[in-house]
């Protein structure tokens, strides 16, 4: 893994498992690679992002300059320094 | 680039309404004809909550000329902190009334249509068919998505909106969009999360104003679709954060593993949701994928039930277990083929339906059956990748 340092923009109610933390900042050339990354630092957020055998929840939205990464890849999908990835979540409150 | 408007203009406005509307009708994009096609638009507004009340009450001034309101609950002491539709005297009054009791105090040539059932896979296609446009503020994922099945078979537009904590998201879903760039919700949330997984604003509360943030933006989507002007939000997310007081905007693109939607289908069991009895059952009773490897692993004698439907364990199944289905057991005719003296554990597709039939179990005295959280998807997902799921 190379040391691209990447933004990663958390909905609130994510932030308490990145100890309160709206932005992540992670390495990496891909989504998966930041997400490896994040592990190691906020293993509870990565849980929540991907499931047990690494794939992306469903429920859980991932932008990479605002498109949308399974249509780019998923977890491949390749991220560069100036890439902002934005994390939102399904939430059904009315 | 615009839609074309949604609906046809009335054939009049009264002097009352020319005096009423004036300031729309000298915006030369909405003008008389924009505020026509208002007085004839039919507009259903599901829930009359946080999203709702705003919703209701800036379609009734802008002249919206039906609308629909769908609740069936009452205005309790704690929905007033963002509810502004409904007020002090209203607590213990169904919503839909207070609601309808609201809008002709401020607008009285507005009809309001009251929908006092809960909305069903039963009834949602009839009510929908006598609307043009649909405003979804529900507070719940069931809903959503039976609401987005609906408007797809139907054909018709709606404007989505959700709340949480200081975070508002809004969009427009329009299968068959007439630009031809047509989706749904689900091309953006496939599925719903796990029950449990994600707070309701009950759980997790909300700012208040944050509904008239969106409820503001979902009414200024509709007018937009009624009269033909603007740019509509379809294929597009507007995420909303009022802490950082920040709008950030991503694409929506059709997907395509989206299935195509021909029925409305049980939304409870989709979304997993259980019954109290059922979580009252689960809780100290549910046991992991990895810990039901355990059991296997140390030769435990147990005896490993699917609760699913004959179909679904032909799809995939976790080897050893007997299919019963759910229904057998609530009814209480499979009782009897159930062991005794051996530990039983369920599993269905995902650890909603089996949590219904640990309920039954604990009740027939089977006191120490449990049931496998995540159910055969969660199996897959973490001890035996090489299984399909569905």
């Amino acid at each position: 893994m190379t040391g691209m340092a990447v933004t990663v923009h958390l909905p609130s109610m994510l932030r308490e498992l990145a100890d309160g933390a709206a932005e992540v900042t992670a390495s990496g050339e891909t989504l998966g690679e930041l997400l490896d990354d994040i592990a190691t630092r906020h293993p509870t957020l990565e849980r929540r992002l991907r499931d047990e055998s690494g794939v992306l929840r469903r429920y859980v939205n991932f932008y990479v300059d605002g498109e949308e990464c399974r249509r780019i890849g998923g977890v491949r999908a390749p991220v560069g320094r100036s890439t902002e990835v934005m994390v939102i979540p399904s939430v059904a409150g009315g | 680039m615009s839609l074309p408007p949604l609906v046809e203009p009335a054939t009049e406005l009264t002097k009352e309404e020319v005096a009423r509307y004036s300031r729309h009708l000298i915006i030369p994009d909405v003008g008389v004809e924009g505020q026509k096609r208002l007085k004839n638009a039919k507009v259903l507004v599901i829930g009359a909550g946080g999203l709702g009340s705003p919703a209701l009450l800036y379609l009734a001034a802008a002249g919206v000329g039906t609308l629909g309101v769908i609740d069936f609950d009452v205005v309790d002491e704690s929905n007033l902190q963002r509810q502004i539709i409904h007020g002090q005297s209203d607590v213990g009054r169904p919503k839909s009334e207070s609601a309808k009791a609201s809008v002709a105090e401020v607008n009285p040539f507005v009809d309001v249509v009251l929908h006092t059932e809960q909305l069903t896979s039963d009834n949602a296609l009839d009510i929908f068919r006598g609307y043009d446009l649909i405003l979804d503020g529900t507070d719940n994922f069931a809903t959503r998505y039976l609401v987005n099945d609906a408007a797809v078979i139907l054909g018709m537009p709606y404007v989505w909106g959700s709340i949480f904590r200081f975070e508002g998201q809004v969009s427009v879903f329009w299968e068959d969009a007439p630009n031809g760039k047509g989706l749904n919700y689900r091309d953006l949330y496939p599925e719903p999360p796990p029950p449990g997984m994600v707070p309701s604003c009950a759980e997790g509360g909300v700012l208040g104003v944050l509904c008239a943030s969106i409820g503001s933006i979902m009414v200024n989507e509709a007018i937009k679709l009624i009269t033909g002007i603007g740019e509509p939000l379809l294929g597009r997310l507007i995420s909303y954060d009022a802490l950082e007081m920040r709008y950030r905007e991503v694409k929506i693109r059709k997907d395509p593993e989206t299935p195509t939607i021909t029925e409305l289908i049980d939304y409870d069991t989709f979304c997993g949701v259980v019954s109290a009895d059922a979580s009252d059952a689960a809780a100290g009773h549910t046991i992991t994928p990895a810990e039901l490897k355990g059991k296997f692993d140390a030769a435990e004698d147990f005896e490993l039930i699917d609760v699913r439907e004959p179909h679904e364990y032909d799809i995939v199944n976790i080897k050893g277990a007997k299919l019963i289905p759910k229904d057998r057991i609530l009814s209480g005719e499979a009782l009897a083929e159930l062991p005794q003296g051996k530990p039983i554990v369920l599993h269905c597709k995902t650890g909603g339906r089996s949590a219904e039939a640990l309920a039954a179990l604990h009740k027939a005295g089977f006191s120490d059956a449990t049931h496998l959280g995540g159910g055969v998807v969660g199996w897959a997902n973490e001890i035996d990748p090489s299984l399909p799921t569905y």
